[in-house]
């Protein structure tokens, strides 16, 4: 897939593969182009130019009435949780399922307790989302994202943002859905502690370009100096602080 | 997803349904298994030997047919589950909660 936004390429030729029933991990500093990768993936952005196949259709020529049936097999669970803020957590969790299905109402609500169960959060069906902590706000989100059995779950930087304990806890819970429902999961993430846990295969893009892939162990491996700086964290080496190649000195006296 | 519905001599009400239980055909599913127990029969039996895969609104319906089982003092069966779907009843934990007999013929000997 290619895409570019006023001549910036966000995508740079990239070919992924998801692989079924495994946990793959996008990693990337910001700006790398991950978040825009997983939008042509589900069909929110379309690419310049590419394909996006997923099992035996080919997404970016569907019509939007296509593409809203088939976003029924994918579960997303947004960065800020997207949770609706006049709705209490029952309600959010159910949303989903209100609007695509004509399940009796009883059903909904044992739908919503068996999935507060997996994400073990049982008993909060009454409450706000502004009476719920950040890492609760995730869980509720996957709930949420998972109401509807999906066949492939999206994770956009789902610890980012938690303390540590509930980044592990929501590390955990993407594992044991992966194992339990036996969905296909895609995590986008800048955090490389939590990714190297939960992952089967890892991605690292870098300026919208994937510069490596493999198992945790082969990334770990890798001698790649742009793929040790990512991972070791380090301001210093071939991934540059600014983007622009343009001279500072120029840029500043040169209008 | 295809039903029917017997009504034994040892007053029990067979139900067997034949084909995938998922969010589409739940609620055809939900009506007919309130029907049956409109009859206020000594039992309920759910065949589903003929059901491959069930989802989480198939089994929510499922505990729809417990309820209604507990209310009205109706034994409350299922019988014949394809491995698939045994697993995903496991898995969201209410497997403990239904009566299961691997056979149509076991369950309504069990309820007569």
């Amino acid at each position: 897939m290619r895409k570019t936004y006023n001549g910036l390429v966000a995508s740079d030729d990239v070919t992924c593969r998801f692989r079924k029933g495994k946990v793959t991990v996008i990693l990337g500093g910001s700006g790398s182009g991950k978040s825009t990768l997983m939008r042509q993936v589900v069909g929110l952005e379309k690419p310049d130019s590419g394909t996006v196949h997923f099992g035996d259709r080919e997404l970016t020529s569907l019509s939007r009435a296509e593409l809203y049936e088939y976003r029924k097999k994918m579960g997303m669970l947004f960065q800020a949780s997207a949770l609706f803020n006049s709705l209490d957590v029952f309600e959010n969790i159910a949303f989903p399922l209100r609007e695509h299905t004509k399940l009796a109402d009883q059903v909904i609500r044992t739908m919503v307790k068996m999935k507060l169960e997996l994400v073990g959060l049982r008993g909060v069906e009454g409450l706000m989302p502004s009476q719920l902590s950040g890492g609760m706000l995730k869980r509720i989100g996957l709930a949420r994202a998972i109401i509807m059995d999906p066949e492939v779950v999206f994770y956009d930087e789902p610890t980012s943002g938690l303390d540590p304990i509930s980044a592990g806890v929501i590390d955990k819970l993407i594992v044991d859905l992966n194992e339990i429902l036996g969905v296909t999961s895609v995590v986008v993430s800048h955090d490389i502690e939590s990714s190297f846990k939960i992952a089967d295969w890892i991605m690292i893009l870098f300026f919208g370009k994937k510069i490596a892939e493999g198992t945790p162990e082969e990334i770990q491996s890798s001698e790649d100096p742009r793929v040790q700086q990512f991972i070791k964290g380090s301001p210093e080496g071939p991934i540059p602080f600014t983007r622009t190649d343009k001279d500072f000195y120029e840029d500043i006296l040169i209008p | 997803m295809k039903t029917s519905n017997a009504s034994m001599s040892e007053g029990v009400e067979v139900i067997i349904v034949e084909g995938e239980i998922d969010m589409h055909v739940s609620p055809k599913f939900r009506d007919l298994l309130l029907n049956v127990f409109k009859k206020k029969a000594k039992g309920v039996v759910v065949d589903l030997s003929g059901v491959p895969f069930m989802d989480s609104s198939g089994i929510a319906t499922l505990v729809e047919g417990l309820r209604w089982s507990k209310n009205e003092g109706t034994r409350f069966v299922l019988a014949g589950l394809q491995e698939n779907v045994s697993h995903t009843l496991k898995l969201s934990k209410l497997d403990d909660f239904f009566e299961i007999s691997s056979t149509q013929a076991d369950a309504i000997s069990s309820i007569g």
